[in-house]
């Protein structure tokens, strides 16, 4: 058997596992490339109080969950009731970021649904949005106390993914 | 009770496979008539109960019957008829049954009309098609069964996703299957005279219809599907090389390979191995392709809804029909060869690089496919491979192609003498260099060198395509004319040309702006003014839209009035943009509605598209030429049982 | 995940697409422009690009870029921009590295092998008889 009959069953034996390994993901999920690196800073207007400003300063030296959500986003309204048993929980700050959105409406958002965040950065232009590369709502960052980006979570957040993405990555002293 | 029916036929169909699939490879080698004698009836059969399954489901659609569940999902009570019926293969299972209906169609067609050809031949090559037909219907009943029910069945259906509202999803999608299917049929020849170890010339003779038949489909169906997107997606691209289109691009580039070494493999009985690999690899590619668009590993902007499982399932189809395919033809092809000769300048040199060249397109379509898969199981990280990438990649092997098929073309077969072929082909070049150059830089404008090439490409090849019928036309009294054969090549070449300039002249010169319009203003675009005249609102039967009547001026002559559309389809709400076309045999004027930007302005995007019909055009003209070809006297003559060399006398001993 | 795909797919209206009618008023800036947003893809879309989608993240980036391009800033210097944010995923044209070596290279390497296999076969073949047997 001659290896130039061979090649074309061979080529396509690689082929295969290529296949199978492209069963196996999920095309649709994309990982943010800011893994590892620090995360980007950003200065906005509190949603609540357009006179103060909400910055990445605030949640300096500590682990800090950044959560970006909208009104229009059903999956934020199906995880903002983790959102806020987390919050009670009190294990790491989590920080909004409410995105291409209408500013009453938020408003009305967490007055009727309960406020999980210790404050929410109002991004109506999204251009917060683009520098934390986000392109989906609900997303949620954990940031390190060196202000790194150490996980992101793109879809709703449910105490599974929580304990199984997130809680490995936050050390015992950072709660 | 219906559906049920339906599910049933589908079992039978399944049944009556597995019979056709096995019991006539068993008569084949055993040499038993009446196994043998299977084949024939056991196709037609299947025919029957997968047509039986089919006219369920289209009963079911057109009854509005919500109770199953995939009519609930893909169709609505104020649906027009037409939608209804082609929603039949609107989303994944419905199409998989199409799928199989016209494998099934295909395969009596070839129990029809093989009556001159060797029982045992015949008796393998329908097994093979049986054998692909079960791990379709087998696919259809394990994973994807259209007639599963919903219970308590919706008062109204879900509607057929808005994009697919279109006449359009009538004809793409039949034409399209119906040539990648084709090309199941030269796979089981290539099988089957694997097995046989039987490949003469008779058989490729025999193949070649087939093929090209095949082959006619696939690129009317492309050329649809092109025209379709262009249209109906909103932004006036015609190819993007989006995942799903390289996936129906590639079994065409091969399957256009594989025609021309079919000839030379008829004529000279050359390139034998290399032919089955093409076979096989043409309907793998298909294969390839139907895997790509249904389990969802790439992301397409015409993607089917998907599931991991189904994927699951073709891949293991895929494995073990190619895989199979191409262990046997690692075992049996190399004792295939001829001692046949070629001098360097010849026909079958000629063919050779255009096989060459096709492959290479098909593969580079193919690594820029799979690349980001490819990457991301090497490294982890995600990229991406759009057009950039493949307009340089792919015009690497094109452009050669497009000079070398103009000298193929007229090339004699063994030996060709360099001063006859320089003398024939004088003309036809200096007519290309002067209208390559002259005529889109006088019509549009110079644009740099690149547009020169492919200018005189197109104008090349149409030239050298008209040498044959020019002379059969000038020739003396009483000789004979072209044949069929040669009449198609230089119609199909001709279409090749056309679609070359088509592609050069939009590409180069298209004029696309985006722009702010309110009611009473005016834009100018290539010399056209666009003036909107203004808004009204229009109802459809399942959907609202606002319409923007836009006269169109030239000059200060009226040229035309179009009215594109923003729609809201009732039941989806989704908003979906018709686009205002005044087509032209020279230009398409292409006016879209984006947003209202407040008050009654809104964006609007303008478009001037010079000689875009020229692409599908000469997609047609290709399809003409294959048609003629394929209709040449000596395949529709019975092959007399001397013409069937047996090859043993061909083996070398 | 299908949670996700159900979200995004609710914010993308189908077939409407994006038009800003947004012009730069440097006719060379706006060529540039034109070029650079059919080469960064949209995230939020199926394969789409940033100018053919009207996703609005695909607006907000063409605003980005806009921007971008006023202030000067490189074509390069705008894809790095995309690229930091949204990773090379979004950039339709794979930049030239080590993971795209091969991809780059497979033209030339298979142009080299057709060529290869192709003149080995005209010169096995040029000898033979080129009378039928």
């Amino acid at each position: 058997m001659k290896l130039r009959f061979l090649a074309p069953v061979l080529v396509f034996a690689v082929l295969v596992p290529l296949l199978i390994f492209g069963l196996s993901r999920n095309p649709a999920e994309l990982p943010s490339p800011y893994i590892g690196k620090p995360a980007p800073v950003f200065t906005l207007p509190d949603l609540e109080d357009p006179s103060r400003t909400v910055s990445s300063d605030d949640y300096a030296g500590r682990y800090a969950l950044v959560n970006v959500w909208a009104t229009w986003c059903t999956g934020c309204r199906e995880e903002h009731g983790f959102l806020l048993t987390l919050a009670e929980r009190g294990e790491v700050p989590i920080y909004g970021l409410n995105w291409r959105d209408d500013g009453a409406a938020a408003r009305r958002w967490l007055a009727e649904l309960g406020d999980p965040y210790v404050a929410t950065g109002f991004d109506p232009d999204g251009r917060v949005g683009i520098d934390w590369g986000v392109y989906g709502a609900p997303e949620t960052f954990l940031i390190g106390p060196d202000g790194t980006v150490l996980h992101r979570h793109v879809s709703p957040l449910t105490e599974a993914v929580w304990q199984r993405d997130f809680v490995p990555l936050i050390a015992q002293e950072g709660r | 009770m219906i559906p049920e029916l339906g599910h049933f036929a589908l079992t039978l169909a399944l049944s009556l496979a597995v019979c056709q699939g096995i019991l006539p490879l068993v008569g084949a080698h055993r040499g038993d008539a009446a196994l043998m004698g299977v084949a024939r009836p056991a196709a037609t059969g299947q025919l029957v109960f997968v047509a039986i399954a089919f006219a369920c489901l289209a009963t079911a659609f057109l009854t509005d019957d919500f109770s199953v569940l995939y009519v609930a999902r893909n169709s609505q009570l104020a649906l027009p008829d037409i939608y209804k019926f082609s929603a039949i293969w609107g989303a994944h299972e419905g199409s998989l049954l199409l799928w199989t209906l016209i494998l099934s169609i295909w395969t009596v067609a070839v129990a029809r009309f093989s009556r001159e050809l060797a029982e045992p031949f015949v008796a393998r090559v329908l097994a093979v098609l049986g054998l692909l037909s079960c791990g379709f219907l087998l696919f259809m009943l394990l994973t994807s069964n259209p007639f599963e029910r919903l219970f308590p069945a919706p008062s109204d259906g879900a509607d057929l996703n808005p994009l697919l509202q279109d006449p359009g999803l009538a004809y793409h999608p039949p034409v399209l299957y119906t040539g990648y299917v084709g090309f199941a049929v030269a796979f089981a020849f290539a099988v089957a005279a694997m097995i046989s170890g039987d490949l003469d010339k008779a058989w490729a003779r025999w193949t070649r219809p087939w093929t090209t038949w095949a082959w006619v489909f696939l690129t009317v169906g492309i050329a649809l599907g092109s025209w379709w997107a262009y249209y109906e997606l909103g932004w006036g691209g015609w190819w993007a090389w989006d995942p799903v289109e390289n996936a129906s691009f590639m079994p065409w580039l091969v399957g256009t390979a594989l025609i021309h070494s079919l000839a030379v493999t008829e004529r000279r009985g050359l390139f034998k191995s290399w032919t089955l690999l093409l076979a096989i690899a043409a309907f793998s590619l298909s294969l390839l392709g139907t895997f790509f668009v249904r389990s969802g590993i790439l992301v397409s902007v015409h993607a089917f809804a998907t599931d991991p499982a189904r994927g699951r399932f073709i891949l293991m189809f895929l494995a073990v029909v190619i895989g199979s395919a191409l262990g046997l033809y690692a075992w049996r092809a190399h004792t295939l060869d001829s001692p046949a000769g070629f001098r360097p300048l010849s026909r079958e040199t000629f063919l050779l690089l255009n096989n060459v060249l096709l492959v290479i397109a098909a593969a580079l379509v193919l690594l820029g496919t799979l690349a980001p898969l490819g990457v991301e199981w090497v490294t982890g990280e995600k990229i991406s491979v759009g057009p950039p990438w493949f307009d340089v990649a792919f015009s690497l092997p094109m452009i050669p192609l497009m000079f070398l098929l103009g000298a193929g073309m007229h090339a004699a077969w063994r030996y060709q003498p360099a001063p006859g072929l320089g003398r024939l082909l004088k003309w036809p070049a200096l007519v290309a260099l002067v209208a390559g150059i002259a005529v889109p830089a006088l019509f549009y404008g110079w644009a740099g060198s690149l547009v020169a090439v492919g200018g005189i490409a197109a104008f090349w090849i149409m030239a050298v395509s008209l040498v044959q019928p020019l002379r059969s036309w000038r020739r003396a009294p009483g000789t004979p004319g072209m044949s069929r054969a040669v009449a198609g090549m230089s119609i199909a070449h001709f279409g090749v040309g056309m679609f070359v300039l088509g592609v050069t002249v939009v590409s180069a010169f298209s004029v696309e702006q985006d722009l702010k319009l309110a009611p009473g203003e005016s834009v100018e675009a290539a010399g056209y003014t666009f003036h909107l005249r203004g808004f009204q609102n229009v109802t459809g039967p399942n959907y609202r839209a606002l319409e923007a009547e836009v006269e169109i001026r030239r000059d200060g002559r009226h040229v035309a009035t179009v009215r594109p559309q923003e729609r809201t389809y009732l039941v989806q709400q989704n908003p979906m943009t018709e686009a205002g076309i005044d087509p032209g045999w020279n230009r398409d004027l292409f006016i879209a509605l984006g947003q209202p930007l407040g008050g009654d302005t809104w964006s609007v995007r303008v478009q001037y598209r010079p000689l875009i019909r020229f692409i599908w055009f000469g997609a047609v003209v290709m399809a003409i030429g294959g048609i003629v070809a394929a209709s040449d006297r000596r395949y529709r003559l019975t092959a007399p049982a001397r013409e069937r060399q047996p090859v043993a006398a061909e083996k070398p001993a | 995940m299908t949670r996700v795909l159900v979200c995004l797919v609710a914010l993308l209206p189908a077939a409407a697409f994006a038009i800003d009618g947004e012009r730069l008023d440097d006719p060379e800036l706006q060529a540039r422009y034109e070029r650079i947003i059919t080469e960064v893809r949209c995230l939020q879309c199926l394969n789409q690009s940033i100018k053919d989608s009207d996703a609005f993240l695909a607006s907000d980036l063409r605003r980005e870029i806009r921007r971008l391009l006023t202030e000067g800033k490189s074509d390069e210097e705008i894809y790095d921009f995309v690229a930091t944010r949204y990773g090379e995923f979004a950039l339709y044209r794979p930049r030239f590295s080590g993971k795209t070596l091969l991809l780059w290279a497979g033209p030339l390497l298979l142009f080299v092998v057709g060529a290869f296999v192709a003149f080995r076969i005209v010169r096995g073949r040029m000898s033979l008889p080129i009378e039928d047997p």
